[in-house]
């Protein structure tokens, strides 16, 4: 797609993208190229040099427990995520469509979670859950459920979950809400008028309607949940106990920033960002086809 | 319609009665139900608002005060000048400075970004040049690389550039940014071509068209992405986690983490909970008070 009509000069436009284009050059281009590079090296254990090592140390972390567990971490915390926050979100937004007067108010007091950073939103969570000073921490142990996130796994994964997809919920609401308001309101009455309760008009309706919506919003959770949550996990459990909540973000950054293991750090990156790349190509793809219905 | 063809009976009266009461109690279940949902949403801002207005033992000892106790002004001026911190750790940041290094983070990365993307997208949409394609999909691929699948690498360059530590480092790695590009781009290929014919025949050149012309239309887009980045700028974490350590440079989402530390019983928990509400404070007021834009921005930037 372009202009007809349009300036003249060359040297403009290049002058104009400059900064762009050495910042990604710098930035994204040049350290993206390196861990391609150094996926395929290896340092020796002085640090001293690097030699060619083929795909080993992708057979070396395919091969390795710790990131297989971190590979089924990822997978049980996204969709966990993703589905508890897309679950409540489409809840309250069919709530709000209905209750029609105040749908404004309910979204403005629904929205701010936005705003609020990963890593703040599970402090939030850490105050309420924490084993000695948070209420509900406190009240689990005083009724004899033994808790304490610090040493039981599960529960520091439930942990990060909550705070994770709290945070998630308010986006999901946008774009439900708006995609329920969206729906002629003819439709709805058709199905009323001939004889179909909420329920069944709901699931035979409202919900083939936004599936599109609710497809986007999956693609866009799971890439929340497996980059933005860094701030989630690190702020809260560390990864553990153990390894208990180290997803593969997190184990990117252990390897590389506090093991420097470089090669091992390297072929994870370039693991995730095939990953990336597989999620931004369905996410445009189906927005592509949004754009022809 | 289907009542409209043939007589309305008493049968359809009562049926019309009882689908406007189901109707009514339906919303009104709604109602209950969306207050709950916001007052569970809201629950953990309350208990930490609340606890930072209590002193530091009351917090210790696990008592988890409900209401607002009488510490909030001493607690609030201590975080402010002093700081709080975990036990293992000396040396608080105080939040004042924190707050300040927040704030220039966010404000630069937003305008730094609306600026070089509104350059980038004019060229592209404005000018036909030999490599303009190349330009716009080089852009466009940084989507896929986020910081987390380049962390070790781009360290080096930081270092190698000497920019750890600094303001620059903090920033200036994050200002690229395809969205804004794609989003200004998507917005210039609908501003007539009439408007570029009536300045070339005025004899007005592409930087007098961008000033006088373009930018004055993109107002309300730009503010609705300033809402957007400024929010993505001020919560941060990896980044500044990565590059900086010096004490000056710390910004409040990640201070406010290390103070926490591994969440020790002995913590300046009312402290930690003022400061808490510091850091969130300003985004959030960012998008109560510019909802309409902050809306916009959302639902755009994701076309």
């Amino acid at each position: 797609m372009r202009k007809k009509v349009i300036f003249k000069g060359v040297a403009l436009p290049y002058l104009l993208l400059l900064p762009q284009l050495i910042i990604t050059g710098i930035f994204f281009f040049w350290p993206a190229g390196q861990a391609i590079y150094g996926s395929f090296l290896r340092e020796d254990a002085f640090g001293l040099s690097r030699e060619f090592v083929g795909f080993e140390n992708f057979a070396d972390i395919l091969a390795d427990p710790n990131y297989l567990n971190a590979v089924s971490n990822t997978v049980i915390f996204s969709s966990a995520v993703a589905f508890s926050a897309l679950g409540v979100a489409l809840f309250l937004a069919v709530q709000a469509d209905k209750a029609i007067r105040g749908a404004d108010f309910y979204k403005t007091m629904l929205i701010w979670p936005y705003a609020i950073a990963p890593a703040i939103a599970a402090v939030l969570w850490l105050f309420l859950f924490h084993p000695q000073i948070g209420l509900f921490g406190r009240f689990l142990n005083g009724i004899g459920i033994p808790w304490d996130y610090k040493l039981n796994g599960g529960q520091a994964m439930l942990m990060v979950i909550i705070a994770a997809a709290w945070k998630q919920v308010s986006y999901n609401f946008i774009f439900f809400l708006a995609g329920l308001q969206s729906i002629p309101r003819s439709v709805l009455e058709a199905a009323a008028i001939d004889g179909a309760r909420p329920a069944r008009r709901f699931w035979t309706v409202i919900f083939p309607l936004l599936a599109p919506t609710s497809f986007f919003l999956l693609v866009v959770n799971l890439v929340y949940a497996f980059f933005d949550t860094f701030g989630t996990i690190h702020a809260l459990t560390r990864g553990g106990p153990g390894q208990s909540t180290t997803t593969l973000i997190y184990k990117v950054y252990v390897d590389g920033v506090e093991n420097l293991n470089f090669g091992a750090s390297a072929a994870q990156s370039v693991i995730l960002m095939a990953l990336v790349i597989a999620l931004t190509a369905i996410q445009f793809r189906f927005i592509e086809r949004k754009v022809h219905y | 319609m289907r009542m409209l063809m043939r007589d309305t009976t008493m049968e359809d009266i009562a049926l019309a009665r009882a689908t406007a009461r189901r109707q009514a109690r339906s919303r009104w279940i709604a109602h209950a139900l969306l207050a709950l949902g916001v007052l569970i949403f809201a629950f953990p801002i309350w208990i930490t608002v609340v606890g930072s207005t209590h002193d530091v033992s009351t917090i210790g000892r696990g008592e988890v005060p409900l209401w607002f106790g009488g510490e909030g002004v001493a607690n609030y001026v201590s975080a402010w000048l002093r700081g709080g911190s975990s036990l293992r750790t000396t040396g608080a940041v105080p939040a004042w400075l924190m707050l300040w290094n927040s704030l220039n983070m966010a404000v630069l990365i937003a305008v730094g970004k609306i600026a070089i993307s509104l350059l980038s997208a004019y060229a592209v949409v404005f000018f036909a040049f030999p490599g303009r394609m190349v330009c716009f999909w080089l852009i466009f691929i940084t989507l896929m690389l986020p910081v987390e699948v380049r962390i070790i690498p781009t360290f080096e360059v930081m270092v190698n550039l000497g920019l750890i530590n600094s303001m620059a480092g903090l920033v200036v790695p994050l200002v690229a940014s395809a969205t804004a590009t794609l989003l200004f781009r998507q917005f210039f290929l609908t501003i007539p071509d009439e408007y570029v014919e009536a300045a070339k025949i005025d004899g007005a050149g592409p930087l007098r068209f961008f000033k006088d012309v373009v930018l004055p239309l993109s107002v309300t887009n730009i503010a609705a992405l300033f809402v957007i980045l400024f929010i993505y700028g001020w919560n941060q974490y990896l980044w500044p986690l990565l590059i900086v350590s010096d004490k000056d440079l710390e910004t409040v989402v990640v201070g406010m983490t290390k103070m926490i530390g591994t969440g020790d019983q002995q913590n300046e928990w009312n402290i930690i909970m003022a400061t808490a509400v510091l850091a969130m404070l300003p985004p959030v007021l960012v998008v109560i008070l510019m909802q309409r834009w902050f809306v916009k921005g959302l639902t755009e930037t994701e076309k």
